[in-house]
């Protein structure tokens, strides 16, 4: 270890440092989550196919792919139109608004469920409104949409503002100098060095809601077929003591959480390169 | 009204046209009042529906006591365990060079992205009776899921990226010149991380661990799969609130919750001083 | 190796609370573990049965609760959760726990009464005035009404529901399995929110407003009257309906590790004795003892899953496993 060190830096605790992160790593979050494969093996190859592409299954699928997908886009557009008005823009209030925008990390998944429900139910604050014009957001998937909206609006706000605040002036200037309009400076060079974060915290907003059950049961509806979320179908599962099937839908899950999680980082990395 | 904290972009900066900027200012505004405010204006309002007596009753209830009392402890414990593990995983990566370093921040990043019903069901899946060491536990009389080990584990599974998270890049951009400094002016490893590293990374491992915590006091979906529910034995806050729900307490349900919202917003305004000191560290540096 | 550490500092401390608290408490403690429609009733009961025990023993005795859906519980206990009483919805739940090995077969003969020690009907929850008209079960399968129930394959309730409605139709003049089948069909296009369990129901009916009746355990009706106001609903009992049991029994792996086998059959045989059915009325469940006075009304015909289904086993197999009549309702067509 000694050795190694000295060829490559002089500060110590590396070997320390480094064992305890992959042990720790291990125990909390790798072994657990190996469980969840072996205990899938306890299916054939068949029957674990046939599980996770039953039509029941394909169609949660559909919908939580689908509605984290809308609300991971809604995100993306609001969440950057947001991250530049905090940035940017001067008005009262500002510091508040910034402060408000981690909510969705601190409130409890329950408690954000049953306010949504509350407010935008047919007889809630919002939705008794929203009803006379035909539009049902309590029960259906839109509702499903507003949930995650609302869990993964501030991945896209966090990782967009520190790169609009790293933003040179200088870069917006010479556009100017060189003739180009407000719009011209904002699309051909403004937006594509937001693009890569705009592009992580879509996916960081994405994965959250992927994966989101607590407040979305009770704004949902869960009818089968139109409005049931894959992580409720694992539930369902784990009811009818269907272990193996609960696990192997929950692989299929981690599955896509972990290449979502991969493109992140290596969109990160090009987000860096890119800036540099 | 110009801007202080961000001296870099005032003055020279082109902007949009007063309309446009209020338009569309407004426009984020309305987006986040239906979002976020409205739902934190609707806890409040239906914990205080029927006056500030009831609320305070509700708060005294001793089921109500024994969750919030399990809600500190499991976050006592596990936001120093995953705050020790931040610091050294940010050191080890953040100072270091090695081989499959974005594989290995991939998987710290991995319980973000993990259905909570998942991230409880793992544990039940290695401790339950029918897990892996479950009947060994059994035999030897040692509880871990529905118990408070398991809603422990649980919790920390959740809130493991947060402190690594947020040090790794901070201590990318700071570099380790200065630690290398100390180090040849004489100074040990530990009295090296203690008077250079840790003055530089304090407000960094403040705001991990308010996200930490936070996250920690309120996670329901993986600590409902683990807890076993039983009332004033393994119920945290969040399952309480669900419990009291469920027994049409609507009032009590919402004061309680509104615990978790008012500890959201004084952990925000906490969270927003240390990024300003962050912001400020970070221009001194 | 790796992971024998880190649980046995999380196990050192869990213990350290758990034994300071139960220093405090008491010389016995019991968990029940229930469904969650019994919160009420078992609130009160437990406190009648400390009293009883420490007459009859001088000791106290502390009864720990645990609510939630059925098969819920029902995986808690088989997962390891410590339970030395469970008193769940359905037999078939305790059945699974059989199965594991935590309770010896033929449980549902130890006590009388196949086990359950008080019954529960299921009877509808409308509106002040009953404004859609609603008396029977082919009142449901209406267009435009809207039914709330919650989802069969996660809620013990609904499985009754489901069974209910399907007795109905079967019983009809004319009636087969099809036609029954055809039946369930329509009212579960009826409805338009499925919770996933009995109290999740409940609140979409009363605090969303949502759908014109909602299909309740007839305890959970009542309580729902009472809690959330008198002047908004009113009960509708059908002519016919089921008679579900909710069974009870110990876990003989728990309570002979556990040493507290005596209390916990004590506890259970209670239920039987005139002051637990008394309990029970007062919840408005139906007694078994039929000297016990109840304020229910009668249901003319009330169907038995034994008689007419064939058990639990069977009725869960046809009707709510993977494929069966349930899942085919949601089936897409072809």
């Amino acid at each position: 270890m000694s050795l190694f060190k000295k060829h490559n830096n002089v500060l110590p605790g590396f070997g320390m440092t480094l064992g305890f992160t992959i042990f720790y790593l291990s125990v909390i979050v790798l072994i657990p989550l190996s469980a969840l494969g072996f205990r899938t093996m306890g299916l054939t190859w068949s029957e674990f196919l046939s599980t996770v592409t039953a039509p029941r299954v394909l169609a949660s699928y559909n919908v939580t792919f689908g509605a984290a997908l809308i609300a991971a886009s809604i995100n993306a557009v609001f969440g950057v139109l947001v991250a530049w008005v905090l940035v940017r823009y001067r008005f009262p209030g500002r510091n508040i608004v910034d402060a408000l925008v981690d909510l969705p990390f601190a409130l409890p998944t329950a408690v954000a469920g049953i306010t949504l429900a509350t407010i935008y139910s047919s007889n809630g604050w919002v939705g008794r409104y929203l009803e006379p014009l035909g539009i049902k957001v309590a029960f259906t998937p839109l509702g499903i949409t507003l949930a995650m909206t609302f869990i993964g609006l501030p991945f896209v706000v966090r990782t967009v503002q520190p790169v609009i605040e790293e933003i040179e002036v200088e870069l917006e200037e010479a556009a100017v100098c060189l003739g180009a309009s407000r719009w011209q400076t904002l699309s051909r060079v403004i937006f594509p060095v937001l693009l890569p974060s705009i592009l992580t915290g879509f996916a960081l907003s994405f994965a959250r809601g992927v994966g989101e059950y607590g407040s979305i049961i009770f704004i949902a509806g869960n009818m089968p077929m139109v409005s049931e979320i894959t992580p409720l179908l694992i539930i369902t599962k784990l009811e009818q003591f269907d272990y193996e099937g609960a696990t192997a839908i929950a692989c299929v899950m981690l599955l896509a959480s972990f290449l979502m999680l991969l493109v992140v980082n290596i969109l990160q990395k090009w987000s860096r390169r890119y800036a540099e | 009204m110009q801007n202080k904290s961000n001296s870099k972009s005032t003055g020279h900066t082109q902007t949009e046209p007063t309309v446009v900027r209020w338009a569309l200012i407004t426009t984020s505004l309305v987006f986040l009042a239906l979002f976020l405010a409205l739902p934190l204006a609707a806890v409040f309002s239906q914990a205080f529906e029927k006056g500030l007596s009831v609320y305070l009753e509700a708060l005294k209830e001793p089921d109500t006591l024994s969750s919030i009392k399990l809600t500190l402890i499991t976050a006592a414990v596990t936001v120093p365990l995953n705050l020790f593990f931040g610091v050294t995983a940010a050191w080890a990566i953040a100072k270091f060079s090695f081989p499959a370093k974005n594989l290995l921040i991939t998987m710290i990043d991995l319980p973000f992205s993990v259905s909570p019903v998942i991230s409880g069901l793992i544990y039940v899946l290695i401790f339950g009776l029918q897990g892996w060491i479950g009947p060994w536990l059994q035999d030897h009389d040692i509880k871990v899921v529905f118990a408070v080990p398991g809603i422990i584990l649980a919790t920390i599974f959740v809130t493991f990226p947060f402190v690594a998270r947020e040090l790794i890049p901070l201590m990318e951009a700071q570099g380790k010149e200065e630690e290398e400094a100390a180090l040849v002016l004489g100074a040990s490893g530990l009295q090296t991380f203690f008077l250079v590293t840790l003055p530089k990374i304090k407000w960094g491992i403040i705001y991990g661990v308010i996200l930490c915590n936070a996250r920690a006091m309120g996670e329901f979906g993986a600590v409902s799969v683990v807890s076993g529910h039983i009332r004033g034995m393994t119920n945290t806050v969040p399952l309480h609130v669900e419990i009291l729900y469920n027994e049409y307490n609507y009032t009590a349900a919402f004061a309680v919750a509104s615990l978790l919202a008012f500890l959201a917003l004084v952990t925000l305004v906490v969270k927003t001083i240390a990024e300003w000191k962050v912001r400020q560290a970070l221009e001194n540096n | 190796m790796k992971y024998n550490k880190i649980p046995t500092i999380f196990t050192a401390l869990a213990l350290a609370l758990t034994t300071s608290t139960a220093a405090l408490a008491a010389d016995v403690t019991l968990l029940n573990v229930s469904y969650d429609p019994t919160r009420e009733l078992y609130t009160d009961f437990n406190k009648s049965f400390a009293a009883h025990w420490k007459g009859k023993t001088g000791d106290t005795v502390t009864i720990k609760q645990s609510h939630g859906g059925a098969g819920k519980q029902a995986r808690a206990v088989i997962d390891g959760l410590e339970a030395d009483v469970v008193t769940l919805a359905l037999a078939c739940d305790i059945d699974a726990i059989v199965e594991k090995g935590l309770i010896k077969p033929g449980w549902q003969k130890e006590l009388p009464h196949n086990s359950s020690p008080y019954t529960s009907t299921i009877v509808f929850l409308v509106r002040k005035g009953n404004p859609g008209g609603i008396k029977n079960w082919d009142d449901l399968v209406k267009p435009g009404i809207a039914v709330i129930t919650p989802n069969p394959k996660t809620s013990g309730g609904a499985r009754w529901n489901y069974l209910a409605a399907w007795a109905f139709a079967k019983n009809l003049p004319g009636g087969s399995d099809v036609k029954a089948k055809e039946f369930v069909n329509k009212l579960f296009k009826n409805v338009p929110v499925l919770d996933s369990g009995a109290r999740g129901s409940t609140n979409t009916f009363v605090q969303r407003g949502l759908g014109d009746v909602l299909l309740a355990w007839e305890n959970e009706a009542f309580l729902a009257i009472n809690e959330l106001g008198p002047d908004k609903f009113d009960i509708v009992t059908p002519p016919a309906s089921i008679m579900a049991e909710p069974p009870v029994t110990v876990i003989d792996k728990v309570v002979d590790k556990r040493g507290t086998r005596k209390v916990a059959e004590e506890y259970l045989k209670y239920l039987y004795t005139d002051e637990g059915q008394k309990i029970a009325a007062k919840h408005y469940y139906r007694p078994i003892n039929p000297k016990i006075p109840t304020k229910l009304a009668q249901v003319k015909k009330l169907y038995t899953i034994d008689k007419d289904f064939g058990g639990w086993q069977k009725a869960q197999k046809t009707h709510f496993a993977d494929g069966g009549t349930f899942d085919q309702i949601y089936a897409p067509t072809k």
